[in-house]
């Protein structure tokens, strides 16, 4: 039995396919770039230069929004910076990104304590 | 692949994915808070004084007037004001109107402060803007700190959770906690502190506190270090309604 296929069916698998397979190496290449980018914003932030990392995570951020780390570092920066409302955001996000890393909610505890405690100061 | 070739790179994997999430590097921070009250306004601060009672071992008036000037010269940026605390009893005993009327002595100076009630009759001298108006213009418009100081001796008797030391017969330590009634007794400390806008007369700001401390009831503690104890644990708060603070503490950086 002899089966026909068209040929622009042919040529659209064609395509798919070397999409997906083009795909995954695309991913693993943005999330490279990404941790490129935390990297050079960890050695910075251990030498107090918080703004640059501010910057460095805020990239890393672009490049793969789905990067939880990214998220939490960012956060940690805004917490050291006083602005306190977009710590909140970044911690928010990176536990929606990774809701069971231990590292980011203990952060994000220790972030909510000091919250706490400025906003209760401001009822009193 | 076989499907026991696929489980084993699946877990490889997954131990591959778990080692780099826990890359990590722990960083000291330190989160700086915003003061509560806009005090760019304000070039010099005066600690007016305060209406305080509880205790005739501690004359909270003389010492929180003293310990806020002396943490304000330090930790603010505004001028302290070096002046004789005003006083606020005699003056509020002095402008009374309708409201709970102040216990005086036969003497005719007001009768001491006892308890929380015994502060009620004076709350109206903080509202009193043309008093505080007029302590302004004094002071060429400072910002003004005042409020009232309640420092009382307490005593509490209870079941106690305590850590208690043994050692087996090997002579091995071991730290058991236990329970036992005690009887303690030590101070409570409730300051109210008011800011006062000089250049109006007018309250910025109010804060409450409450901190107290208990020791065996065989300890004898003075109760001046008490009072000191006890506000050290406020200072801070205080402080951070004027002036910008920094916490410390410890984030988990990830790769």
């Amino acid at each position: 039995m002899t089966i026909l296929v068209h040929p622009m069916r042919v040529l659209s698998l064609l395509v798919v396919t070397l999409l997906a397979l083009g795909a995954a190496p695309l991913a693993a290449d943005v999330r490279t770039d990404a941790k490129k980018q935390i990297e050079f914003g960890i050695s910075v932030a251990q030498r107090g230069l918080w703004r640059e990392a501010i910057y460095r995570w805020e990239r890393a951020a672009q490049i793969d929004p789905t990067y939880a780390a990214a998220q939490n570092n960012l956060a940690i920066a805004y917490e050291h910076e006083g602005d306190l409302d977009k710590a909140r955001a970044a911690y928010e996000k990176a536990l929606e990104l990774e809701p069971n890393n231990a590292f980011i909610k203990q952060n994000y505890e220790l972030f909510k304590e000091i919250n706490d405690r400025t906003s209760r100061q401001d009822t009193q | 692949m076989t499907a026991r070739a696929a489980r084993i790179l699946s877990s490889l994997v997954a131990v591959v994915l778990t080692a780099a999430c826990t890359s990590y590097y722990e960083i000291p921070i330190e989160t700086p808070i915003r003061p509560k009250l806009d005090v760019s306004a304000f070039q010099r601060v005066l600690v007016a004084g305060f209406i305080s009672g509880g205790t005739d071992d501690v004359d909270g008036n003389l010492e929180t007037t003293r310990l806020l000037r002396s943490q304000l010269r330090t930790k603010s940026e505004m001028r302290v004001i070096d002046t004789d605390v005003l006083p606020l009893m005699d003056v509020a005993a002095e402008g009374q109107g309708t409201e709970k009327a102040i216990e005086t002595t036969p003497a005719g100076v007001p009768a001491p402060i006892k308890d929380d009630k015994d502060l009620e009759p004076y709350e109206h001298l903080f509202a009193d803007v043309a008093y505080w108006k007029k302590v302004g213009e004094e002071y060429q418009q400072p910002l003004i700190v005042t409020g009232t100081v309640m420092f009382a001796p307490q005593q509490r008797a209870g079941i106690v959770q305590r850590d208690q030391e043994v050692y087996d017969s090997l002579g091995r330590r071991r730290v058991v906690p236990t329970r036992t009634y005690m009887e303690r007794k030590g101070y409570v400390l409730k300051p109210r502190f008011v800011f006062i806008d000089g250049r109006t007369g007018a309250v910025l700001h109010s804060e409450n506190f409450r901190e107290e401390i208990l020791y065996n009831a065989n300890q004898t503690t003075p109760a001046l270090s008490s009072y000191f104890e006890l506000m050290d644990r406020l200072i801070p708060s205080f402080l951070s309604t004027l002036s910008s603070q920094k916490i410390k503490g410890t984030r988990v950086l990830l790769q």
